[in-house]
């Protein structure tokens, strides 16, 4: 159980269909599970004219139909839910695996990651593979998971230049983040490693294998065993 | 079940309709037509819901034949349409007899034309639309653009022929817009007064690599005091975001969901269709609108595709 949020709630209009709600300005857990908190409250008892919901680090932004809602109508609404957000009980965080094989073609940038923090690429790969890592939101493109809680000794900026396509499954970081990419996309991300399992399942129910609040370990595997998941 | 075979499939053309809302929680953006006005009064014209699934043709329309009769219709930019060599009118009901073959051309105004049939086109929706999602591969015809060979099936007609056409003035005043009119953005407030007016007074030009995901802009580059990311947050459709050299992005129909970029203003619903019109090269400006009037014009709008009595007359 957990108290009200934190900091006072804000509101933004964001377009004339739009409005975002933050919880601060700071990414912390605290303001993590009271986006949390809103949405799972906003999926269970819809309001009507909302059309969509975009959960961040610290904000929620609602989507509305304008001929249906306004601005002021849908604040003095979502000001109620907010008061009940003490009321809502998150479930426990699920733990997923991720196996990844790390370096070569796999993790084209991990002996440059390595170099730039005075590492071996097995150090690199033991850090990046003994954190858990928090599921802040999905975002970006679907399935692509917002994962904090990078260590300290890996935080590496981006790619100077972005490559034109990164293949889907690539595990990379930037920044304090990780990240694996679910589609084929360009990216900057430095790519340490690439899973063989599906992150975005479009033919499955649970189209997602990674869900806001999961927590994610990374766990090494060989070529031959990322070979064999690839064909599973 | 009728069908039409794709002969050529033109530039980029995919399968439409009004978009997947609801899976933002999933990082899935809506898709759609990228002028859905043009969409909606096409399926009007053809006697199907608005929402129906239509081809949307960009800059290079295709070549399609009908192996049985249909009532087609072409509606947003004039990209010069023939049906066996003969003229076909833009945002008419036209018959097509059975045997006879579609040839839609290069576009004459703005960026999309769309063909609707009367039935509309049938695929398993994916997240309950038929919209294609290029990114992702998925929705639409195999979650991807048209090619030749393709056959797209017809569904049965749901609805009663409509025994009228548009009114020009109706077609005149659902146009696109090059001076496309903004609220103000989320992070408005960051950009100094400077930066706000050469926004406002500056002439951009819409860049080559422009696609449904965004619409990169080329002219004046805007300058924020403070550094250039922020926290991560979701975007809005038409949300025109500042990157760090200064350019704006207008997000589009297959936006990214989230994104850390300051937003400085927001296409606003009514002229969302007009973003889906424009080519790249071309020129647009911004102008700031409150609230107020924002929600009025879409809901002009809103009447003049309504109203039976203002569209057919």
């Amino acid at each position: 159980m957990s108290a009200a949020p934190a900091e006072p709630v804000q509101f933004k209009r964001a377009s004339d269909r739009s409005l975002l709600i933050y919880f601060g300005h700071k990414i912390t857990r605290q303001a993590h599970e009271d986006v949390r908190r809103l949405l799972c409250l906003l999926e269970l008892e819809p309001i009507p004219g909302v059309r969509n919901l975009h959960p961040a680090y610290c904000s929620l932004l609602v989507t509305f139909d304008p001929l249906q809602s306004h601005h002021d109508r849908l604040e003095k609404i979502l000001l109620q839910y907010i008061g009940r957000l003490d009321k809502v009980a998150l479930p426990e965080p699920r733990e997923v695996e991720i196996p990844v094989c790390y370096g070569g073609d796999y993790g084209p940038d991990l002996i440059d990651v390595s170099s730039l923090h005075g590492m071996t690429p097995e150090q690199v790969i033991a850090l990046h593979s003994s954190s858990s890592y928090l599921v802040y939101f999905l975002g970006f493109v679907p399935g692509f998971a917002y994962l904090g809680g990078l260590p300290e000794a890996l935080v590496t900026p981006r790619l100077a230049t972005p490559r034109r396509k990164v293949p889907f499954g690539s595990v990379g970081i930037a920044g304090n983040q990780t990240g694996v990419y679910p589609v084929s996309t360009p990216g900057g991300w430095r790519l340490l490693g690439r899973t063989p399992i599906s992150i975005f399942r479009p033919e499955r129910k649970d189209l997602s294998l990674l869900a806001i609040g999961d927590s994610v370990r990374f766990a090494p595997i060989s070529p031959t065993q990322f070979a064999a998941l690839e064909r599973a | 079940m009728n069908e039409i075979r794709v002969q050529s499939p033109g530039l980029l053309t995919t399968l439409q309709d009004l978009g997947r809302d609801g899976f933002g929680p999933l990082g899935v953006s809506a898709s759609g037509a990228a002028d859905p006005i043009s969409l909606r009064l096409g399926n009007l014209l053809v006697g199907n819901p608005q929402g129906a699934a239509a081809l949307e043709m960009t800059l290079l329309g295709g070549t399609f034949l009908f192996p049985q009769s249909a009532l087609i219709a072409l509606t947003g930019s004039d990209f010069g349409a023939a049906l066996d060599g003969q003229g076909v009118a833009s945002a008419t009901a036209t018959n097509v007899s059975p045997g006879q073959t579609l040839h839609v051309g290069s576009t004459r105004s703005g960026a999309r034309c769309y063909l609707c049939v009367r039935g509309g086109i049938v695929v398993k929706p994916f997240l309950g639309s038929a919209s294609t999602h290029l990114l992702t591969g998925l929705g639409g015809y195999e979650g991807r653009a048209l090619r030749k060979g393709d056959v797209l099936r017809i569904g049965p007609p749901v609805a009663p022929l409509p025994e009228n056409r548009p009114t020009a003035t109706a077609i005149e005043q659902l146009a696109p817009r090059k001076l496309l009119r903004v609220t103000p953005g989320p992070q408005n407030d960051s950009f100094p007064q400077p930066a706000l007016h050469a926004f406002y007074t500056s002439t951009y030009r819409v860049a080559e690599d422009s696609n449904r995901m965004g619409l990169r802009l080329e002219g004046h580059p805007i300058m924020r005091e403070a550094g250039g990311e922020m926290i991560t947050e979701g975007v809005s459709l038409g949300a025109i975001q500042i990157t760090v050299g200064g350019l704006p992005i207008i997000l589009f129909v297959e936006q990214q969901t989230t994104g850390g970029y300051a937003k400085i203003a927001n296409v606003i619903s009514a002229d969302l269709h007009s973003v889906g019109q424009l080519r790249p090269r071309d020129e647009i400006r911004f102008e700031p609108v409150d609230w107020e009037t924002a929600r009025s014009l879409l809901l002009a709008q809103e009447k003049l595709l309504a109203s039976e009595d203002t569209l057919f007359k």
